[in-house]
């Protein structure tokens, strides 16, 4: 199995029919085996009718090895209990879990603390740092509760620290951190043991917009150093499309589109996810592979860009380079022309789709 | 009009009319006004058969029990005795200085100063070495239930009214079977303090380890964390403020529990000391004796509240950062380190500069003949003056509370008989000032004013006992539902069964008056504080020390002038009880929703307006809260008064103890603390049920 990058044949952590209920006789609607061919839809309604709150419905997806995959929804869509329910803070009510295979829900209370302690590292939307522990001490919890030695677990932590650029701050307790520094406590401590899964549960959602911006872009910088297998929960749009290397969208506790950014945008299954959509600067999420068009003509002596080349960056070679661009993947295959054509349709259908909308 | 008349007003005319019948009826049957002898349950003669078995089977075993806590206290005794009290002193000193800063280190070292100038000192050292024993113990008590509670719901709802219980029968009723059980001695201060102190440590322990905010619970088991590692190492550092607070509470509770013990002797502690010569009428020393108790509690509340709340925890400081392991040990146990090398210096001086050791007895220094020459002086020259005062709030006001207009005015006391003339204005008076309710406000202002109304005309005390329970229960039943309604007949029931009622009138009544009294002025002194910075600031210190300030000792300076009676007990359950009304009336009033002040502030409301019509009902829920803590501040203090003579459940309580008859004692206690249960859950289930009206959090 390859650590490298982006490897979409593996899967890390598998997600299958997850059923959350809350209610005092959740159990009972999945006792029937028979009943699970049944469409899920009406299935959680005819729950809900039954009085009780259906968390996840039916909620499937794959995370491949080294891929950030983003769950984004609105609050009460679920999607804080689905991460909950990947590492067990909530017992799912039906489904299964797959960490490489293996059914996390039927591991007992030994198995899942040891998966914790070894696979797998999670961080909070408010932080949750133990107040009476300063920041090297938090860090270094997860080792402390695996019994390591003081200096070893110090020797570790202190990596961690430096991973984000919390150098000079060891002491600080968290009270005297301010809430950047204070969430990079919070990721310093979940990369501790080296975890090759990595939840985050609307881990910038509690911090001031500035702020958050330059998490999203630290967050990216140790990603692109460490390679985890990701799931990173959020409700705001624009974050997901920033991080994501594919998201899911979820609404009533459904997951309602899974795909890639470009994916959704171009095409959203239905209006809610058109709705989300419709503000969002396609120059800076379409890149030029998304706009190439077919050579014809000489390829020779044309500028070459990567296919991953943001359009918004495209605009300025294009202005310079009348008759087109060439287009290529990571390996140097050329994909075809980006010309100035091509990215005025693709833009100009995302305006058309917003002006439809008004 | 007819057409409004609702399901509530009818239930309520049925009430009034009931007791207007049982009135009319009392003379002609009599068993209505006074609860006949022959319908009494014998539940004290049920409860001395048990202790009496108890005492003959398992008597051993208590005093067995009894003779193992001996040697703990018998110790620490031995040590605070035999230290010389400049080292004890200076241990204390550094204490105040690490929980809360210089301030209190020298506020610490003047109380202990004082006690050794005024020559009490072997005596508080007598009473600090008990609460040096029960504190531990009933800390560890506390914080296994509350842990036990935390964990199982079953076990909390078992636990919860026990501690209701514990709290509320009041102390002198349980002293007695301690005594009976555990034999005479220092054991019986201690157990009884022990009982009494646990309960705010479950408390503070149950909700503690609750508010650990979720996300920390989840990241510590996303470290991995195994059960007890959970608890050990996230909820209980993450629930230390709250633990420490309970052992704050804990400490306060026990010390004063251990106050009140000294009533059956044993211990030549300071409460028998302040005790003894309260009871020789010897004042100034008495005062000058419960000075020493204040201090003592003022000087560890301060300081286990210090610990607490310090503020400099958790945080960083360089030494921290030194990279040497030894600077770093040395720095985190420097207070050890100096309070030890303190007290060794100390104790040598103590060796060499006897001053140090034991303080000489021509140096000690004692205003307390001074103190009492000038209260004679004071008697003597303002005896008409106190004389007066006694004699209206008595005539004008507790009379007619306890035995009515009908009875309160004669020629003696207002000055002229009760004519029919009088008794029709009355009923007319009442019932126009009924319908002005009704007009103004709604039925509920007229059901009361009226109820009122044959309450003041009857007096309390005279009222036909069926009724009185119809009205609280049905009372309890518009406010919190049908189960404390019934809960509230029972209650009531078995205190007429038990024998007691007119007792639990009696009792009733004084704290009644004192309360309203008490609500009436510290609510406005609490607004008057809520507006204006400098009172506030000017109250507060005054409310901490009468709220440290162990019960007994409020007692002193209105015997001192008022002699023994119902009137000196009112006005120290007054001095004790106005304090939550100011404080809660002031929180309420401060910590109000900013956005619909300032809407209203925009609307054009003016400052009247404001404090009356949003302030006020906005602030309501708390100030309801408020008077219950002002309820059961009167009932604790009510309990005490019974040493001044008054006549209600807490004299039989007294009587119970001091005969050596656990059932009276008991079964009285037992009525008392149905009666404050019962106010308690009243009010606090009004408070909660405005506050969900209002979509205000609660506190």
């Amino acid at each position: 199995m390859s650590s490298e990058g982006l490897n979409n044949g593996a899967v890390k952590l598998s997600c299958r029919n997850i059923w959350k209920v809350y209610g005092d006789k959740a159990e009972q609607f999945f006792k029937d085996s028979q009943d699970q061919s049944n469409n899920p839809k009406a299935r959680a309604d005819s729950i809900r009718t039954a009085g009780h709150i259906v968390a996840n419905a039916d909620v499937s997806f794959d995370v491949h090895v080294g891929e950030i995959f983003v769950i984004m929804g609105l609050s009460g869509s679920g999607k804080s209990t689905i991460v909950r329910c990947l590492s067990r803070l909530v017992e799912p009510t039906s489904g299964e879990v797959l960490l490489d295979g293996e059914n996390l829900l039927q591991k007992n209370d030994a198995e899942l603390i040891d998966v914790r302690r070894h696979q797998m590292g999670m961080v909070f939307q408010s932080f949750g740092l133990m107040p009476h522990l300063n920041v090297i001490d938090n860090i270094a919890f997860p080792l402390k509760l695996q019994g390591i030695a003081e200096e070893q677990r110090y020797a570790q932590a202190s990596r961690v620290i430096e991973l984000v650029g919390l150098q000079g701050r060891e002491s600080n307790f968290p009270k005297e951190l301010s809430g950047g520094q204070q969430q990079r406590v919070g990721i310093a401590r979940s990369l501790a043991v080296e975890p090759d899964v990595w939840l985050l549960d609307e881990p910038f959602s509690a911090l001031d917009p500035l702020i958050r911006k330059q998490m999203q872009d630290e967050f990216l910088r140790i990603r692109s150093v460490l390679h985890k297998s990701i799931v990173f929960i959020t409700h705001d749009f624009h974050e997901a499309l920033r991080i994501a290397d594919r998201m899911a969208i979820m609404r009533d506790g459904e997951v309602v589109q899974i795909g890639r950014p470009v994916d959704l945008i171009l095409n959203p299954v239905d209006d809610y996810v058109r709705d989300f959509t419709t503000d969002v600067p396609w120059e800076n999420v379409l890149s030029a592979a998304d706009i190439v068009e077919q050579a014809n003509g000489p390829t020779e002596n044309k500028r070459r860009v990567s296919g991953d080349t943001p359009i918004s960056e495209l605009l300025t070679y294009l202005a310079n380079h009348h008759d087109g661009l060439l287009v290529e993947d990571a390996h140097g295959t050329v994909l075809g022309m980006a010309t100035a054509r091509g990215v005025l349709t693709a833009l100009a259908s995302g305006c058309s789709n917003q002006i439809s909308e008004n | 009009m007819s057409a409004k008349i609702g399901r509530g007003e009818i239930h309520w005319l049925v009430v009034i009319a009931i007791t207007l019948i049982c009135i009319a009826l009392q003379d002609q049957w009599g068993w209505l006004s006074k609860y006949p002898q022959a319908w009494t349950v014998p539940f004290s003669d049920w409860l001395n058969i048990i202790i009496n078995w108890m005492i003959k089977h398992l008597g051993w075993f208590f005093l067995g029990f009894s003779w193992l806590l001996e040697w703990p206290i018998k110790a620490v005794r031995w040590v605070l005795q035999s230290l010389p009290w400049g080292v004890t002193a200076f241990v204390f000193c550094v204490i105040a200085y690490v929980a809360s800063g210089w301030r209190l280190a020298l506020f610490t070292l003047c109380s202990l100063l004082y006690m050794v100038v005024i020559g009490y000192w072997d005596e508080s050292m007598n009473t600090l070495s008990l609460v040096a024993i029960s504190v531990p113990l009933a800390i560890l008590t506390g914080f296994i239930f509350g842990v036990w509670g935390f964990h199982s719901n079953r076990a909390e709802r078992v636990i919860m009214p026990m501690l209701d219980i514990l709290q509320t029968v009041p102390v002198f009723a349980y002293l007695l079977p301690i005594l009976l059980l555990f034999g005479f001695g220092t054991v019986v201060g201690l157990v009884a303090s022990v009982l009494y102190s646990f309960p705010p440590m479950v408390r503070n322990t149950i909700v503690g380890l609750r508010s650990v905010p979720a996300e920390v619970i989840e990241s510590g088991l996303m470290s991995g964390a195994s059960k007890s590692q959970l608890f050990w190492q996230v909820r209980v550092p993450n629930a230390m403020r709250q633990l420490l607070l309970g052992v704050n509470q804990a400490t306060m509770a026990s010390l004063s529990m251990v106050i009140i013990a000294s009533i059956i002797g044993g211990t030549e502690d300071i409460g028998w000391e302040v005790l003894s010569t309260i009871r020789k009428a010897q004042f100034g020393e008495s005062l000058l004796a419960g000075m020493v108790i204040a201090l003592m509690a003022m000087v560890i509340d301060r300081i286990t509240y210090g610990l607490a709340t310090r503020t400099d925890d958790y945080q960083n400081t360089a030494a921290d950062t030194a990279s040497n392991t030894t600077t770093r040990t040395l720095h985190r146990y420097r207070y050890w380190c100096i309070a030890a090398a303190g007290a060794v210096v100390f104790f040598v001086l103590a060796q060499i500069f006897d001053i140090l050791q034991d303080w000489p007895r021509h140096l000690e220094w004692s205003p307390a003949k001074t103190m009492n020459d000038g209260l004679t002086y004071l008697v003597a020259n303002f005896r008409g003056e106190i004389d007066s005062i006694k004699k209206f709030a008595f005539f004008f006001i507790m009379l007619p509370a306890k035995i009515g207009l009908q009875q309160a005015v004669s020629p003696f006391t207002w000055g002229f008989e009760l004519t029919q003339t009088h008794r029709v204005a009355y009923v007319i008076a009442m019932i126009a000032i009924a319908l002005l309710c009704m007009k103004r406000w709604n039925y509920k202002a007229a059901i009361a004013t009226l109820l009122f109304a044959i309450f003041f005309y009857i007096g309390l005390t005279n009222m036909p006992w069926p009724a009185v329970i119809l009205i609280y229960a049905v009372i309890a039943w518009k406010i919190g539902g049908p189960a404390l309604g019934i809960g509230t007949l029972t209650g009531l029931a078995f205190i007429a069964s038990s024998g007691n009622w007119p007792e639990a009138m009696l009792s009733i009544y004084l704290c009644g008056i004192a309360v309203i009294i008490s609500f009436v002025l510290g609510t406005a002194i609490g607004i008057w504080a809520s507006y204006n910075d400098t009172v506030s600031a000017f109250v507060r210190p005054i409310n901490d020390t009468l709220q440290t300030m162990p019960l007994f000792v409020i007692l002193i300076p209105f015997v001192m002038i008022f002699k023994i009676g119902d009137f000196t007990a009112l006005l120290a359950i007054i001095a004790y009880a106005f304090v939550p009304a100011i404080r809660y009336a002031e929180h309420g009033l401060r910590h109000l929703p900013e956005d619909t002040l300032e809407a209203a502030t925009m609307i054009g409301a003016t400052k009247r307006q404001l404090l009356w019509q949003v302030k006020i009902p906005l602030a309501m829920p708390v100030m309801m809260l408020g008077l219950n803590q002002t309820i059961m501040y009167g009932i604790a203090m009510l309990v005490i008064t019974a040493l001044v003579g008054t006549k209600g459940l807490e004299q039989s309580v007294y009587i119970g103890l001091s005969d050596g008859n656990f059932g009276v004692g008991m079964v009285a206690g037992i009525c008392m603390a149905i009666i404050a249960i019962i106010v308690d859950r009243c009010t606090q289930a009004w408070s909660r049920k405005r506050q969900a009206e209002l979509g205000l959090n609660p506190i």
